[in-house]
C-alpha cells in the first residue's frame, strides 16, 4: 500500500490478508489462489504488509474490548491515513469486525468478503470459471458463523460453487442453521471445555453425511478445523477440504 | 382482585427490568413495528419447525379467538343474561361460535400432542438439566390448564345448548351452533333441568375463575411470553448479529492512550454507562436484556442449535436466560421486603465460568430464538466481567492476547514477516 500511496495512485481495493492468511501454513494458500484471482481478473490491489495488525476480532471475542479498541484504532488510522475506500478480505472474522465494529471507532470502508468480490468478479465477466474440474462432482459448503449468521450472506459463495458446473449438496445443518466449526469466539486459541465430542467432529460428520467429494470454506480457520476433523475420520485421502477461492484457482491449473 | 395482583405483579416486572442500565433502542421505529409483527404477531420463526410451528399457531390463535368470546361470557355475568350478543350478530353469531368450538377442539388436540412430545417421546430439549424441577412442572401445568379451560368452555356450550331446547326458561336464548359441544349434550339426557343449570354454572364460573387465575399464574411462569413477546420483538436488536455491544467508555481510554495531544486530567466526559466493564450481575446487564429474560418461554430451540451444548459442554443458553431471570427475581423478593441486595451474583452463583468460556460466539442461538432472545450479549458481557474485572481469562487466551499486543497477531510471529507468503 506504502507503493501505491508513493506513487500517488490508489488501487481498486485493498486486499485484507489477516493473520492465519500471513503466517498459518495452510491459510497462506487461500491467500495465494486468491491473489491468483485478482491478478487473472486484472483487478488492482494493495496488501497493508507489516502495517497490517490483527483485526481485534479475537480479542473482543474473549471479552477484552480494551484491546480490541486498541487494535481496531491502530488500523483504522492506518487505513484512514491511505484513505481505504473498499476492502475485501478472505477471513470472515476480519470481514465481519472491520465491516460492523469499525464504524463505531471511526472506520467506514465499504467491506467485502472475497466469495462475494469474486462473484462480483465473475458476473460482470472480469474472471472466467472453468466449467470442467468440478463438473458434476459433489461439493458440500460450511458456512462460517461470521459470514452467514452475522452477516446473512449465504448465497455468494455457493453462487459461485453452482458456477463450477459443481453439484451443490447441502448439510443437515446449513445456512441460518449452519453448525459451527468450533473456531469462533477465541476458541480456536484455547481447548474446549470438558464435553463428549468436539464441535469440528460433529460439524465433519455431517459434512461427510452428504458423500461430498470436496468440503468447501470461506474462512482460514473454519478450513483448519475441518482439516482436522477430516484427518481425525481418516478420510483425507477421499476428501478435500478447499476454499472456495482454491475451488477457484484450481479449476484452470489442473 | 384479579386484575389488581396481575397490575401488581406487572409493576413489580417493570421496575425489576429498570434494574437494569438503559440502552437506547427507539431507533428505526418502523423496522421495530415490521419485525413485531412478523415475529410475534406472525409467528413467522416459530415455523422454522414446522410440527411444533403449526400447533403453537393453533393454540396461539385458538387462544385469541376464544378470549373474543369470553368478552360475551363476562357481559352476560354482569346482565344476568344468556348469549347478550346473539340478537345483535344474528347468523354470524352461529358463525362465531361454530368457529371458537372448533378452535377449542384444535387446541385440545394441540396440546395433547404437545404433552405427548414431551412426556412419551421426551424430546431431548425438555429434558435438559436445567428442565428439573419448577420448570418440567411449570411447562406441564400450563398444558393442563389449557385443557381444563377448553374442556369447561365445551361443557358449558353443551349445557347451555341443551338446556335451550329443554328449558322452559326462555332467556335461554336459542342461538350459536354447537359442532362440538353437540357431542357432549346427550349426556346430559334424563338429568333433572335444575342439574343441568349447575353444570352450565359451575362450567360457567370455572371457566372465568380458571381464565383469571390463569393470568395471575403468568407472572410466576414461562408462561409471560404470551404478552412479553410483543415489547421483546419490538425492542430487539436489529443490528447484523456479528456486531457486538460498543462500549463508549472504553472509546474515550483508548482514545486518551492513542492521542498525545490529550489532557489526560480533563474532567471525563459524563457518560451514562457504568463504571465496571462488562456484567457480573443482573443489575450490570441493559433493561433488554432483562426484558428478554422475563420473556423466555425455555422452548430450548436455542440450546438445541448450540455447538457446544451438542457437544456435550455444559452451557446451555437456555440456562443463561432462566439464571438471570432467577437472579432477577431473587434481587427483585429482597426489594419487595425493602431489603437491600444481597452478595450473590448472577456470576458464579448462577453461571459458572465453564459454561461461558465454552461459547463459540456463533449466533446460532440468536438466530434460533422465535422472540429475537439475546443469550449471547449476556455470555459476551460476563466475559467482558472476568476478563477486564479480574483478568481471570484462560490461560492460553491471555497468551494469545498477549500475542496481539506484542506483535498484533494471536500467534508468536513477526509482524514484520507478514508479507512472507508472498515470497515463498
Amino acid at each position: 500500500m506504502a507503493e501505491w500511496n508513493q506513487a500517488g495512485k490508489s488501487p481498486e481495493v485493498l486486499f485484507w490478508v489477516g493473520c492465519a492468511g500471513s503466517f498459518d501454513d495452510r491459510s497462506k494458500k487461500i491467500t495465494k489462489a486468491f491473489v491468483e484471482l485478482l491478478q487473472r481478473a486484472n483487478v488492482s490491489f494493495a496488501v497493508l504488509g507489516p502495517e497490517e495488525s490483527c483485526s481485534g476480532d479475537p480479542a473482543k471475542r474473549a471479552g477484552n474490548e480494551f484491546l480490541f479498541q486498541m487494535q481496531a484504532s491502530t488500523n483504522i488510522k492506518t487505513l484512514n491515513r491511505y484513505s481505504v475506500k473498499k476492502i475485501v478480505t478472505a477471513c470472515p472474522h476480519c470481514f465481519n469486525t472491520i465491516k460492523n465494529e469499525y464504524p463505531q471507532l471511526g472506520g467506514t470502508y465499504e467491506v467485502l468478503h472475497h466469495t462475494q468480490f469474486l462473484n462480483h468478479l465473475v458476473e460482470e465477466g472480469r474472471l472466467e470459471i472453468d466449467e470442467n474440474t468440478y463438473k458434476g462432482k459433489k461439493i458440500t459448503f460450511h458456512d462460517p458463523c461470521y459470514l452467514g449468521r452475522a452477516n446473512n450472506e449465504y448465497n455468494a459463495p455457493r453462487s459461485l460453487i453452482t458456477k463450477l458446473k459443481a453439484e451443490l449438496v447441502e448439510m443437515k445443518s446449513c445456512k441460518e442453521k449452519g453448525l459451527c466449526c468450533g473456531a469462533g469466539g477465541a476458541q480456536m486459541f484455547k481447548d474446549a471445555e470438558k464435553g463428549n465430542k468436539e464441535v469440528n467432529i460433529e460439524r465433519t460428520e455431517q459434512a461427510l453425511d452428504t458423500n461430498t467429494e470436496v468440503i468447501a470454506a470461506g474462512c482460514p480457520f473454519c478450513n483448519t478445523m475441518l482439516h482436522d476433523g477430516v484427518k481425525n475420520k481418516e478420510k483425507e485421502s477421499k476428501v478435500a477440504v478447499m476454499d472456495v477461492a482454491q475451488l477457484l484457482a484450481q479449476t484452470e491449473s489442473l | 382482585m384479579a386484575v389488581g395482583l396481575f397490575t401488581r405483579n406487572i409493576l413489580r416486572i417493570i421496575r425489576n427490568i429498570r434494574l437494569g442500565h438503559a440502552i437506547d433502542r427507539s431507533d428505526r421505529k418502523s423496522d421495530r413495528w415490521k419485525h413485531m409483527a412478523r415475529l410475534a404477531l406472525g409467528q413467522s420463526k416459530m415455523t422454522v419447525r414446522p410440527i411444533a410451528g403449526l400447533l403453537h399457531i393453533i393454540v396461539y390463535v385458538g387462544f385469541v379467538v376464544i378470549n373474543i368470546e369470553l368478552l360475551e361470557i363476562i357481559l352476560d355475568g354482569f346482565l344476568g343474561t344468556h348469549r347478550v350478543l346473539a340478537p345483535y350478530l344474528g347468523s354470524a353469531y352461529d358463525v362465531l361460535i361454530s368457529v371458537f368450538e372448533v378452535f377449542a377442539l384444535l387446541v385440545i388436540v394441540a396440546v395433547t400432542l404437545f404433552w405427548l412430545r414431551r412426556n412419551a417421546l421426551r424430546i431431548s430439549r425438555f429434558w435438559k438439566p436445567e428442565m428439573k424441577g419448577w420448570p418440567k412442572k411449570d411447562a406441564d401445568y400450563i398444558l393442563y390448564i389449557e385443557l381444563v379451560l377448553m374442556f369447561l368452555f365445551l361443557t358449558m356450550n353443551a349445557s347451555d345448548f341443551w338446556l335451550q331446547q329443554y328449558s322452559q326458561d326462555a332467556s335461554y336464548v336459542q342461538a350459536g351452533r354447537f359442532p362440538v359441544s353437540s357431542w357432549i349434550t346427550p349426556l346430559f339426557d334424563g338429568m333433572q333441568v335444575s342439574s343441568v343449570i349447575l353444570v352450565e354454572r359451575i362450567a360457567w364460573w370455572m371457566h372465568i375463575i380458571g381464565i383469571f387465575a390463569f393470568l395471575n399464574y403468568l407472572y410466576y411462569s414461562k408462561h409471560l411470553h404470551i404478552l412479553l413477546a410483543f415489547p421483546n420483538t419490538f425492542y430487539a436488536n436489529l443490528n447484523p448479529l456479528g456486531r457486538f455491544s460498543h462500549s463508549e467508555t472504553v472509546a474515550n481510554e483508548v482514545k486518551l492512550m492513542l492521542d498525545p495531544s490529550a489532557d489526560p486530567y480533563a474532567t471525563p466526559s459524563p457518560t451514562s454507562e457504568p463504571s465496571t466493564f462488562g456484567a457480573a450481575d443482573v443489575t450490570d446487564l441493559h433493561r433488554v436484556q432483562l426484558l428478554n429474560a422475563y420473556s423466555c418461554t425455555e422452548c430450548g430451540r436455542c440450546t438445541d442449535e448450540c455447538p457446544a451444548n451438542q457437544t456435550g459442554k455444559k452451557l446451555s443458553p437456555r440456562k443463561i436466560m432462566m439464571d438471570t431471570r432467577d437472579r432477577l427475581e431473587s434481587v427483585g423478593k429482597l426489594l419487595n421486603k425493602g431489603l437491600p441486595i444481597d452478595d450473590n451474583t448472577l456470576l458464579d452463583n448462577y453461571v459458572s465460568r465453564e459454561e461461558l468460556w465454552a461459547c463459540t460466539t456463533c449466533n446460532a442461538c440468536v438466530e434460533a430464538c422465535p422472540i429475537s432472545i439475546d443469550p449471547l450479549s449476556i455470555i459476551m458481557d460476563m466475559r467482558q466481567y472476568l476478563v477486564m474485572e479480574q483478568s481471570s481469562a484462560p490461560t492460553e487466551l491471555n497468551a494469545m492476547m498477549t500475542n496481539i499486543e506484542n506483535n498484533g497477531a494471536p500467534w508468536p510471529f513477526n509482524q514484520q514477516d507478514r508479507l512472507k507468503w508472498s515470497k515463498e
